[in-house]
């Protein structure tokens, strides 16, 4: 049995879902390597970074060996080869978010995390780092909270932000009762 | 959700379908969508590409080059197969026009990228997102979809026989894979370095096939120059800079957004009336007309159109749209370091001048900025800076010169006071402003 048809189910480091859909990936381009970023990065959304078993079973899957993964890997900065948070803070300093603040933000954060620039809070929650433009400079400061924008930020909005992914059932109870 | 902006003098034809629900393909029908590309279908691709190049439609990337005449630029015979690539990596500071086009109007992008295939004979179109834009990736898988059910996308696109395949693609983090050959390697699964031209992407690009790339506004804009015909889109804009763009206006005006407005429309007004003017009442300092890479304007020389040409006279680039207004309480070493540190965290490495001079500009204005600069530094910086033009595979090496020298050049005074230790005398608070010259 060649590795990239392997039972995805028992052998995978993903889970059934995902081994699928990576199956589905590698046919989707004219050329399998087009797959390797995106598989890269759906891997890390599910694991939390590139651990040394996610590279091997990409580089099986892709068909290329490990070194060139990782070759490729390490050019993109979204990519990571350790875990973060659980939900990763994202703070866009760049010029349009510093005009308006956005290191003021980005303080706030560290200082009600009780963390430094890409530290983990000690419960696996939270990290915080500071990114290069996001795209949301009509909107700044912006933020990403791993793939979710919050815009127009201020640093008294920091707290409010963390509680909302803090207590996400208590969001949606308040949501209810504000539709009913 | 990002907050949409209005004003009586926009001409809203990309941005028409904003906020309206066009991401449902009904909808989407309902306000006139997927009839360009039945027209295009009924006349064929030489007159696809002479309506492009009437229309003076020029690249919303950046480099504001002709669609009509990159379409032309294709082989009609060739032995790879061809492709459109649509490049969403937008990443360029100061620019956020495409991330609304892929929330608010995704089947226009679809469109636009069928008529590019026709144009050029392509079956196949790759439309690429920044990997930070998974929401909007979303958006457009399910439009994909969408054109699929209907037979818009496929082996029989709307019953003509053609066939059409659209595949949708996310980066992982790259400003440099906005830049047309390092895209091309980037969707080949590899490290987004740039490639050297020629050969160009026309003739030798995605797969080694001949491929189209343009900017998501430019593709979203294609449906829209061929239901209004070229004609008329050529005439709202000026000679040589046809129609309209989005303009995304940030920084320290009041009223900051993306604006739809005519090729042309005055800098002053646009910063003055349309964005409500500086921010707390305070004065102009300096503006960035087209991006972050695009050398800075002082506040006499922004009573200016806002086309290509106009703007290369005043010794800028219209670049990518994004206008960043800087107001009198901010240190424009403390900018320029924050935006060359942004070229230097971002410059591939594949060229020596890029990947040393960007790093080499950071350090000195990071020693700068802290008060332990020499009069000498000032004109070091400038030396580095112009020997990087030029001297680089890809723009991201003039990128980041180009930027730097201009702040140089005008702001000299201000480099100046922060030389022998002194701390910075600017952007605080209350502390008196010195005069530029």
């Amino acid at each position: 049995m060649s590795p990239e048809n392997k039972n995805s189910e028992t052998m995978s480091v993903f889970s059934p879902a995902l081994a699928k859909r990576f199956d589905a990936l590698v046919e989707k381009y004219p050329v399998k390597r087009s797959a390797l970023i995106p598989m890269l990065l759906y891997a890390q959304d599910e694991v939390g970074y590139l651990s040394d078993a996610v590279v091997a079973e990409v580089a099986l899957r892709i068909g290329i060996t490990e070194l060139e993964v990782r070759n490729v890997a390490t050019y993109y900065s979204m990519l990571r080869f350790k875990p973060a948070g659980k939900f990763n803070i994202q703070v866009c300093t760049n010029i349009s978010c510093m005009l308006r603040g956005a290191y003021e933000v980005y303080e706030r954060f560290q200082e009600e995390l009780g963390v430094g620039p890409k530290g983990v809070t000690s419960d696996g929650l939270f990290s915080v780092e500071e990114v290069e433009c996001i795209g949301a400079c009509c909107w700044a400061p912006a933020i990403q909270v791993n793939y979710d924008f919050h815009d127009e930020l201020k640093p008294d909005l920091v707290s409010g932000i963390l509680d909302r992914y803090r207590n996400p059932n208590q969001d949606q109870k308040k949501n209810k009762e504000k539709n009913a | 959700m990002p907050r949409l902006v209005s004003h009586p003098d926009e001409v809203k034809l990309v941005s028409r379908r904003f906020g309206m629900g066009a991401t449902n393909i009904d909808r989407y029908l309902e306000l006139g969508g997927y009839e360009a590309v039945k027209k295009c279908l009924a006349q064929g691709p030489e007159w696809i590409v002479e309506e492009m190049k009437a229309s003076g439609l020029r690249g919303r990337g950046g480099a504001g080059f002709s669609t009509g005449m990159k379409w032309s630029f294709v082989p009609k015979q060739s032995a790879k197969p061809k492709y459109i690539l649509v490049n969403g990596d937008e990443s360029e500071p100061g620019t956020c026009k495409d991330h609304l086009i892929f929330l608010h109007d995704p089947h226009a992008v679809i469109e636009g990228t069928i008529i590019a295939g026709l144009a050029v004979g392509a079956k196949m179109g790759f439309i690429y997102l920044r990997g930070e834009y998974r929401y909007l990736l979303e958006i457009m898988e399910r439009a994909v979809a969408d054109a699929y059910d209907r037979g818009f996308l496929g082996k029989n696109i709307f019953g003509s026989g053609s066939e059409f395949q659209i595949i949708t693609q996310t980066g992982a983090g790259a400003y440099e894979v906005g830049e047309e050959s390092a895209l091309m390697e980037s969707l080949e699964g590899k490290r987004g370095v740039p490639r050297i031209k020629p050969p160009f992407p026309a003739v030798v690009g995605l797969y080694g096939g001949p491929t189209v790339i343009n900017n998501a506004e430019t593709i979203a804009t294609v449906p829209q120059v061929i239901t209004m015909g070229a004609q008329a889109y050529a005439a709202l804009g000026t000679p040589r800079n046809g129609g309209t763009r989005l303009f995304c206006i940030s920084g320290h005006v009041e009223r900051p957004g993306v604006y739809e407005l005519p090729m042309g429309y005055n800098l002053k007004k646009m910063i003055y009336e349309m964005a409500g003017g500086i921010r707390g009442g305070r004065n102009l300092k300096a503006v960035v007309p087209g991006g972050s890479s695009t050398p800075v304007l002082l506040p006499e020389e922004i009573d200016i159109g806002m086309d290509f040409d106009q703007v290369g006279k005043a010794g800028s680039m219209l670049g990518s749209g994004g206008v960043v207004v800087i107001d009198d309480q901010t240190c424009i070493v403390e900018f320029a370091l924050r935006t060359i540190s942004f070229y230097a965290h971002e410059s591939c490495g594949w060229c020596i001048p890029c990947r040393e001079g960007t790093d080499w500009l950071k350090k000195s204005l990071t020693r700068f900025h802290a008060g332990f600069g020499t009069e000498a530094d000032i004109g070091n910086m400038q030396y580095l800076a112009e020997n990087m033009l030029g001297r680089t595979f890809c723009p991201l090496g003039d990128a980041a010169a180009m930027p730097t020298i201009a702040f140089l050049k005008k702001f000299r005074k201000e480099f100046e006071d922060h030389l022998n230790g002194k701390p910075c005398p600017y952007a605080q608070e209350g502390v008196p402003q010195l005069t530029v010259v």
